[in-house]
């Protein structure tokens, strides 16, 4: 039987306490441990950024970190955006602009647009696709996505 | 679970660190993950311990001395982006971080990991050779510096011994009228670069070129300065012609091939770009004046 270790993290504002082993990556402890299925795994090593998480605020690829690394840390997950069936403006735009065809690569891009948008100020359609350039879409062309996030900028409570 | 399985270490001191580090048989050491993370995943490497670093908050600074900037090597990507002393004290840094992956591998990934590491075609060990920089390491024997020039031993392989930590890197800052100059072609946004250039440019009061420092990476086993080039331009004027004349000097380096790039599709970008940065370089010096 492998090691484990303990880890205690909030996750979307809960407590949470697993005992993993080591080589269970931060993704694989959302997914298969605490079945927040909503984080997605593409390629598994950093490239495709559909894992996209935010661990203590700030984006990450949940593949290329150690779920005992995310010890003691604020994760937040696509599921944290909505509550009680309202979306967040972010989400909204995604359905009002069509940004998403499949939705595979969705969860990773909305995280990584809600820390963009949260750091961001007179946001750019050059931004948005700078923000965008560690996230593969392969249904979109990335268009509509530009323009859900322009909209969102516009219309967010800052 | 995609990594193999290993024994995992979370020291909270460099000391501490530095003991597992000698201590244990087949460690590996884990900065931010962005590199080892997929090679752990693809299982290219299965060591049978993993020594974390990102618990030891010592590692973690940007300081700025009279000549220097000291960067401790846990410091994030990230942090260099938003410094305003790296803004300030190293410009061509802040402006090539940019180009390192995406924001959100960036978050993560470490100087020192980056250093390491050491891929051919990193922008972080070109700007730290442009820079002039010192590498400290750390071991149970003790402190060891090195230059940044001798820091490659070979392919993405640096000159340090299985029991040393590389703790921080000192890069050396341009001081009186100066410019710089970053540019990279990469087949896709935040990918490894095929071919970049670090230009760091200075002149005197009668625009002649004083001090010159051209860097490539992407085309061999390491960064590296191109001083034949560099020396070429010494006491030149910034003109079109004299660029022209480095570029094709830097050209000539012996460029490697890949399943990507040719050697002389190398050549002709590192023509092409180098050019370029001198340009650009030489167009701040006149903003600078």
């Amino acid at each position: 039987m492998e090691h484990t270790h303990k880890v205690a993290i909030t996750v979307n504002g809960q407590e949470r306490e697993v005992a993993v082993p080591a080589r269970l990556t931060l993704a694989d402890l959302l997914r298969h441990h605490l079945h927040l299925t909503g984080t997605h795994l593409g390629c598994e090593h950093g490239v495709c950024g559909a894992c996209t998480v935010l661990v203590d605020g700030a984006a990450v690829r949940s593949c290329l970190m150690l779920a005992v690394q995310a010890h003691g840390t604020k994760v937040e997950t696509v599921e944290s955006l909505s509550s009680l069936g309202a979306l967040h403006p972010l989400q909204e735009a995604f359905m009002k602009h069509h940004a998403l065809q499949c939705g595979f690569c969705t969860p990773g891009i909305l995280m990584t647009l809600v820390a963009f948008l949260r750091d961001s100020r007179g946001v750019t359609a050059e931004a948005v696709r700078d923000a965008l350039s560690g996230n593969l879409c392969r249904c979109t062309g990335y268009q509509n996505i530009v323009n859900a996030v322009l909209h969102a900028a516009d219309h967010m409570p800052k | 679970m995609k990594p193999p399985p290993f024994e995992y270490h979370a020291p909270r001191s460099l000391p501490e660190a530095a003991k597992l580090l000698a201590e244990l048989p087949d460690a590996k050491l884990i900065a931010g993950g962005q590199s080892l993370m997929p090679m752990l995943n693809f299982r290219f490497i299965a060591p049978s311990h993993l020594i974390d670093l990102n618990g030891i908050g010592e590692l973690s600074y940007i300081r700025k001395s009279t000549d220097t900037v000291a960067i401790g090597a846990m410091t994030r990507q990230r942090d260099l982006e938003l410094s305003s002393i790296v803004a300030a004290q190293l410009p061509v840094m802040r402006e090539a971080v940019g180009y390192i992956g995406h924001v959100q591998t960036r978050n993560r990934g470490t100087i020192g990991g980056s250093l390491c590491h050491l891929d051919p075609a990193a922008e972080l060990p070109a700007i730290a050779m442009a820079y002039d920089a010192e590498v400290d390491t750390v071991s149970i024997r003790g402190v060891r510096t090195m230059t940044m020039a001798d820091f490659p031993a070979g392919y993405m392989t640096p000159r340090i011994t299985a029991d040393e930590i590389v703790k921080e890197v000192r890069l050396t800052a341009w001081h009186g009228r100066h410019s710089c100059a970053f540019e990279e072609f990469a087949r896709r946004r935040g990918d490894f670069a095929i071919v970049s250039v670090v230009v760091l440019l200075s002149a005197g009061p009668d625009n002649r070129i004083t001090r010159v420092a051209l860097t490539l990476a992407g085309i061999g086993v390491a960064p590296m300065r191109i001083s034949n080039a560099e020396r070429l331009l010494l006491g030149k004027l910034p003109t079109t012609a004299a660029f022209e004349e480095a570029a094709a000097v830097c050209s000539t380096a012996e460029a490697s091939e890949d399943p990507y790039a040719s050697a002389a599709y190398r050549k002709y970008l590192i023509r092409t770009l180098t050019l370029r940065a001198l340009n650009r370089a030489a167009q701040r010096l006149t903003a600078a004046r």
